[in-house]
């Protein structure tokens, strides 16, 4: 059992929690992830570390709130346990060495490419980040943000915060601005990560993204999570969560994420009917 | 006491769930025997002096003692015989391919039927279970501590022995539940969970800690349990890894590992109404394979409500690999083979969905390296197979969690650690590993074997150390 040490809701569907992991948080790295559950009966959710604190022996996470097992979850309060914890899981971001980033997040995405942007930061490399939301009170960890970048650009769909636009117009600006890149880093939705290694391939930047497929165990037992990267069948959990943009075929990625689209639609239905919920 | 001796060539039929009853629950499907019907068995064994039974046990029970004392009606004095060899008997008995161990080598094999001992096994072990009310004596201690990885058969059966002779043994599970294949594999139907975890509770009785959601190799690496005070370390990691045939279509939506259908059934508990898991309703299911993994997977889907369930396999029944009970009972169930078959692509509708499957006929050649014919493939002979869901059942490799984060552990082109013979040593000193972990997929008993071994040698090391 996992005890919940902070519970915190930085925007109406997302939620961030502070568990206490001592032995995770010795070991996490940006760009791994963590695999928890609720409950004892609970579906096994993997979450991509946001943060950890090897003093105290925490591990952040940061989850929005989409379906029956998030919300279920998001039931839980400070002082409480999660039934399992199991991490780190997957390989960490290789990020040494890199000089100058442009990380770009969106939604909750941004939740996994901070801890990407302050470990460069920490490493002396010139970060700009950009970060992209539907609309402002979707807007989560600007100041975080801020602290660690040399520049950071906010977006909105609808211009309702920072500029209006998508991150890959703000990312072809900086580019066309005469930023000269050693790698983008992009995480997010799949059609916002297809589209920004669409743009990078243009300029040829190295462009490393975060896949969050479905899966179950994450240590590589059930191939559920399998990705083709470069025309061969890699596995999320084990070779990833990180490949290289440009390689991975998004538009099988898109599909096979819909795999249970209906059982979990009538999932999230029943649980916002028990729970007395709404989600967006 | 003389017994009189039963002299019917044939076994006593255990009774089962009827056919098409049972292919609609998760019930188990056999029911094993009664007391009346195991004492009748039991006097079958003609007690051969040079026990070729034991021999052909993995774990080398003294299997005519063990049936003379259900002969004479001392079910207590049988399970201890049992236990003596086994840490999961009541495992072994249900999942054990009886027909090429003990059974295989059993003399009233050669004009009839072999004694029913996988039955009988599972019966002391049941009637042990449900009668028993002596708590399990708690071993001295001795002062070391051994590191187990991974609660499947082999880790449980070394952490067992290990801890009965006063070691005191964490096992390091990665899932959320102990008991490894036991539990997310091998179907209810087969192997009731509430069983897998009475023999698991049986050893955290006599001391064996067990630590759920550690991932070795990730949250703490071997060298690591080595400075936390552990003498030495089994891995029993499993061969976890699924593999994939490697052919166009394998991507689509309704393609499975029979890893992860199994898992979700099994462990995540998919076949339940009330399970927050998904698995697929599928019409016509194809399953890849043919073996035990295989059968379980097909005859789980069946029970999904599936009305088509294929098994497709490259060679002929005579090299299906899976136990005979498992194909008789698949059969049964109205599993259809299609042997002598092969699939060669997997093809989808315009949403990514699976919508058939195409697959070419194949027959036998000339003798592969493996003893077995070849299947080679028919010219021209591709047909489609209307399914709407593949489950690759092609088998599975070690996980390459433990052997890329401990520097000197040398594995072979398989990704299989690398042991010294029979007892386990890797090329670690106090590493040892076996199970399927060592030599990739088999079977529940050889791993078990393979942990008894490895206990045995860890004793005589730890002992040799300290002296």
């Amino acid at each position: 059992m996992f005890k919940i040490i902070k519970k915190e809701a930085l925007n109406p569907t997302v939620t961030k929690m502070v568990i206490e992991a001592p032995l995770i948080a010795k070991k996490a790295e940006p760009g791994q992830f963590i695999i928890i559950r609720a409950k004892e009966d609970s579906e096994r959710i993997p979450l991509t570390v946001a943060d950890y604190d090897r003093e105290n022996g925490t591990v952040t996470i940061i989850f929005q709130i989409v379906g029956a097992g998030t919300m279920e979850l998001n039931t839980l309060n400070e002082g409480e346990c999660v039934h399992d914890f199991v991490g780190p899981l997957g390989r960490a971001s290789e990020i040494e060495g890199l000089k100058k980033v442009a990380v770009v997040g969106g939604g909750v995405g941004c939740a996994i490419a901070y801890p990407v942007a302050k470990k460069l930061h920490e490493l002396g490399c010139e970060v700009h980040t950009i970060t992209g939301f539907r609309n402002k009170d979707l807007v989560i960890l600007e100041d975080e943000f801020k602290a660690v970048s040399d520049k950071q650009v906010m977006m909105t769909d609808d211009g309702s915060y920072g500029e209006k636009g998508l991150v890959t117009n703000a990312l072809e600006k900086l580019i066309n601005d005469g930023n000269q890149y050693d790698e983008v880093i992009a995480i997010g939705p799949l059609v916002m990560m297809k589209f920004v290694c669409k743009v990078t391939e243009k300029y040829n930047i190295k462009t490393t993204v975060s896949m969050n497929p479905i899966m179950i165990d994450g240590t590589g037992m059930c191939g559920g999570c399998r990705l083709t990267v470069g025309g061969e069948t890699k596995f999320a959990c084990v070779d990833g969560p990180d490949f290289d943009g440009h390689l991975v075929d998004f538009d099988e990625a898109m599909h096979r994420g819909t795999m249970y689209k209906e059982f979990e639609q009538h999932a999230r239905e029943e649980s916002c009917n028990l729970l007395n919920m709404e989600v967006k | 006491m003389a017994v009189q001796r039963n002299m019917n060539p044939k076994k006593t039929p255990m009774p089962v769930q009827d056919p098409n009853v049972r292919n609609h629950n998760f019930s188990e499907v056999a029911l094993g025997y009664t007391y009346e019907m195991a004492v009748e068995e039991a006097k079958r064994c003609l007690h051969c002096p040079k026990k070729p039974c034991q021999s052909a046990c993995p774990v080398a029970i003294d299997i005519p003692a063990f049936i003379e004392k259900v002969a004479n009606e001392d079910m207590e004095g049988a399970y201890e015989i049992l236990s003596a060899s086994s840490a999961l008997p009541a495992v072994c008995g249900r999942v054990c391919p009886q027909e090429n161990q003990c059974e295989g080598k059993c003399v009233r094999g050669i004009k009839g039927e072999p004694v029913g001992i996988g039955r009988l096994e599972r019966f002391v072990a049941d009637y042990h279970r449900e009668h028993s009310k002596e708590a399990p004596k708690m071993p001295v201690s001795n002062g070391h501590k051994v590191a187990v990885i991974g609660a499947g058969p082999s880790g449980l059966t070394a952490a067992g022995d290990l801890a009965k002779m006063g070691y005191k043994v964490t096992v390091y599970e990665a899932l959320h539940l102990a008991g490894g294949v036991l539990v997310y594999g091998i179907p209810e139907f087969r192997l009731p969970k509430k069983i897998v975890q009475e023999e698991i509770d049986g050893l955290k009785a006599i001391g064996v800690d067990i630590e759920t959601n550690m991932v070795i190799g990730k949250i703490l690496t071997i060298d690591e349990l080595f400075e936390m005070g552990n003498e030495a370390v089994y891995i029993a990691s499993g061969a976890g890894l699924p593999r994939f045939m490697n052919i166009p279509g394998e991507s689509l939506k309704g393609v499975y590992s029979a890893n992860e259908y199994l898992t979700r059934v099994n462990l995540m508990k998919a076949y339940r109404e009330d399970s927050k898991t998904p698995i697929k309703k599928s019409k016509n299911v194809a399953v890849v394979g043919g073996g035990n993994v295989a059968m379980d997977a097909a005859r789980s889907a069946k029970r999904l409500g599936a009305e088509n369930v294929y098994i497709v396999y490259r060679r002929s029944m005579e090299e299906l690999p899976a136990r005979k009970e498992e194909v008789e009972h698949a059969e049964e169930e109205g599993i259809i083979f299609k042997l002598l078959n092969n699939p060669v692509e997997i093809l989808g509708d315009e949403d990514g969905m699976v919508k058939g499957m195409k697959c070419i006929e194949m027959e036998l050649g000339e003798p592969d390296e493996s003893g077995r014919r070849r299947p080679v493939a028919k010219e021209g002979s591709e047909f489609v197979l209307d399914v709407d869901t593949v489950i690759m059942s092609i088998g599975t490799s070690p996980n390459p969690l433990i052997r890329s984060t401990t520097p000197g552990l040398d594995t072979n082109r398989h990704g299989c650690i690398i042991t010294n013979g029979d007892d386990g040593l890797t090329t670690r000193e106090g590493v040892y590993a076996g199970g399927d972990a060592v030599t990739g997929a088999a079977t529940v008993i050889l791993a078990m074997g393979a942990g008894k071994h490895a206990a045995k040698a860890i004793d005589e090391y730890i002992k040799n150390k300290n002296k």
